[in-house]
This record gives structure tokens, C-alpha cells and sequence, in this order.
């Protein structure tokens, strides 16, 4: 009876130990996101609102994970070149000028795996590689 | 005489917190005046108050400082192409007018320091795609000098040209009563703040001085 009671006490101890054991891809995936946050409230937050919500007609908001997902590779170019001409966000036309932000590509990529998973989004992690690729195809 | 006691204490208690209103500080410089009324010597505060102006709203109207007779307002001072602050500002500005939206002792004034750009049509078609409607929230246009030099009387930093931001300014939203006294500044780009003066603009409106006129 003891014995039954010592290994399930073991059991728990490395259930407990495997869940909060992280992996790589996890561990980089919350460094980008918490170091994202810190650069979308700098950057972006004043036009697109502290929970992506935009501003009336005048400023798109970043909650249509349809456009988000669309665009994935595109939105590197967004933050890097800026935006004008009609966008369609939400099923709302915006047409506004988006003026390009002064960020290096780790931040660009930072600041996407916050957008990208934040607002109801869920893109997953987008790495320094992937911004790097994308920049080079800008359209 | 233990009952009569206790009611004294009571009515004492009392006299300390019902009767008395709240009110708002009176800000800028001020002076005292010394008239000559019924033949006696009355000193009087003379206090800071804000110029005579005139400028062209979104819809082309002529507004001017007697447009505000009888009407308490906030003010600040923007551009629409603003990269920065504004959009900020704006957002906040929104939850004023929603507020008080309809009222007809209550207006928004917002100064563009960019006139040259922000014409009356790019200002009603900003008032449009922030769903401003009617004669709540005034945008404001007209000669470029006249609104700098009025925002000194609001003491906010003066705007200047900048090659970057293209204009620097500060996001202050300042209140001003009936008697064009300034109430209160409040950091528009700080939502609390923004608040803030929803509940102060509440305790002007309810300060009987400003009932009268």
C-alpha cells in the first residue's frame, strides 16, 4: 500500500516536471511575443488601438484574422514600406496612409508574433528568417 | 438632553459634507482690479481667459469666440495627416463625444495647425470617417499664425514645423468654462486622464456659477 502510494507520487512529480519543461520553439516563440508587445505599444498602438480595434473608418483594425492570415507574408512589407490606397479590412473600406516604421527585421518579426497571435490571431511564431524571405519579395 | 446632543453632532456632520459643491481650480495668471461701482472702491480678480478668434468648422461654417457664449468646451490642437499623437488623441476625444454628444452647452474645438493641408473637405471627411456628426465637435481651420498664436493663450506648447513629424505639438485637452477660463489640461493620449475630464466637464456643468451664464 505504500508502495502504490510512493509511485503515484513519482508519476505526478514527472507529469508536472514534463509540463513545465519547454521546448526551443516555445521558449523563442514568448521571447519574440513579450518583446513584440513592448514595440507594438511604441509603434503602432497610437493608430491601431491597445487591443488591435483600429480607429472608426479611419484606421484599420487588426482584428480580421482572415487578413492576417492572407497576407502573412506580406505584412512584413506593410510595416517596412508603409501602406497606401484602399485596403479592405473586416469588410470595411479604409483609405488611409500608413507611413513606413523605422524597424530592424528582428523587430519587424517581433512585433508580427504579437499581431500574429494576438487580437484573436494565431499565426504562429514568425522568425527573423521568415521577415528576411518575405522583405525580399516585397510587391 | 442625551437626544438633543445627539442630534446637534448630527446636524454638525452634516453641515460638513452636503452643502459643499465641488469645483475646478481656475488656472493661469491672474490679477486683482480695482473699479469704482456706486461710487465705492470694489477689487475684483481679473482672470486669464481665452482671446478672440475666428476660424471655419468641417462644414465651412464661421465659428468664432462668441459661437462658445454659454457653452463650456474643451479644445486641442491637431493635424489630420498626423503620424503620432492624434490618432491617440482622437480616440479618446471620441469617448468626450460620445458622452456629451447633443448637449447644447457643450462643444469640442479641435485646432488644425496644419490649415494648408486640412482644408474644409479633408476636415468633413475626417469628421465622417470618425462618425462625428452634427455641431458637437467642431474642426477647425483658418489662418495659420492666428492658431499659433492662439494656443499660447491655452498654454500649450506653441506648434512648430518639424522635418520628421512634420509638426510638433502637444496632445493637451484643455477645458474652459462659460467665462472663457481655463479649467483643466488633460493629456489626451492618456486615457485615464481622458477620464478624468469626462468627470470634470460632469462638476462644471453642475457648478451653479456656470448656470447663470
Amino acid at each position: 500500500m505504500k508502495k502504490a502510494g510512493i509511485i503515484i507520487s513519482l508519476c505526478a512529480a514527472i507529469i508536472v516536471f514534463v509540463a513545465s519543461c519547454q521546448t526551443d520553439q516555445q521558449i523563442e516563440y514568448m521571447r519574440y511575443y513579450s518583446g513584440g508587445q513592448g514595440l507594438y505599444t511604441v509603434n503602432c498602438q497610437n493608430c491601431h488601438g491597445k487591443n488591435g480595434e483600429g480607429l472608426s473608418a479611419l484606421m484599420p483594425p487588426l482584428t480580421d484574422t482572415a487578413f492576417i492570415s492572407k497576407n502573412k507574408d506580406q505584412l512584413a512589407c506593410y510595416i517596412k514600406n508603409g501602406m497606401t490606397g484602399m485596403v479592405k479590412v473586416s469588410g470595411k473600406f479604409y483609405n488611409n496612409t500608413m507611413p513606413p516604421i523605422e524597424l530592424s527585421p528582428i523587430e519587424i518579426a517581433k512585433v508580427l508574433t504579437y499581431v500574429g497571435n494576438s487580437f484573436g490571431n494565431r499565426v504562429g511564431l514568425i522568425s527573423l528568417k521568415d521577415v528576411e524571405n518575405n522583405l525580399k519579395n516585397c510587391k | 438632553m442625551r437626544q438633543l446632543l445627539g442630534i446637534l453632532i448630527l446636524c454638525l456632520l452634516f453641515a460638513c459634507t452636503s452643502n459643499k459643491i465641488k469645483t475646478l481650480p481656475i488656472y493661469g495668471d491672474r490679477e486683482p482690479i480695482t473699479k469704482i461701482t456706486d461710487g465705492k472702491e470694489v477689487t475684483d480678480t481679473l482672470y486669464h481667459t481665452i482671446p478672440a478668434f475666428a476660424f471655419v468648422n468641417q462644414y465651412g461654417d464661421s465659428i468664432t469666440n462668441d459661437s462658445l457664449n454659454g457653452k463650456i468646451y474643451v479644445a486641442d490642437f491637431f493635424f489630420t495627416t498626423c503620424p503620432s499623437i492624434c490618432p491617440s488623441m482622437h480616440r479618446n476625444m471620441l469617448k468626450v463625444y460620445k458622452e456629451f454628444e447633443g448637449a447644447t452647452d457643450f462643444r469640442i474645438l479641435s485646432h488644425s495647425i496644419d490649415p494648408k493641408y486640412d482644408s474644409v473637405q479633408v476636415l468633413k471627411k475626417y469628421a465622417d470617417a470618425l462618425d462625428v456628426k452634427g455641431n458637437t465637435w467642431w474642426l477647425l481651420q483658418g489662418d495659420k499664425e492666428a492658431t499659433y498664436t492662439l494656443s499660447k493663450s491655452y498654454l500649450v506648447t506653441t506648434p512648430r514645423e518639424d522635418e520628421k513629424e512634420k509638426f510638433i505639438h502637444d496632445g493637451y485637452f484643455i477645458l474652459i468654462d462659460k467665462q472663457k477660463r481655463i479649467r483643466g489640461a488633460y493629456d489626451g493620449t492618456v486615457e485615464e486622464q481622458v477620464i478624468k475630464l469626462i468627470e470634470d466637464i460632469k462638476i462644471l456643468r453642475n457648478d451653479p456659477e456656470q448656470a447663470t451664464k
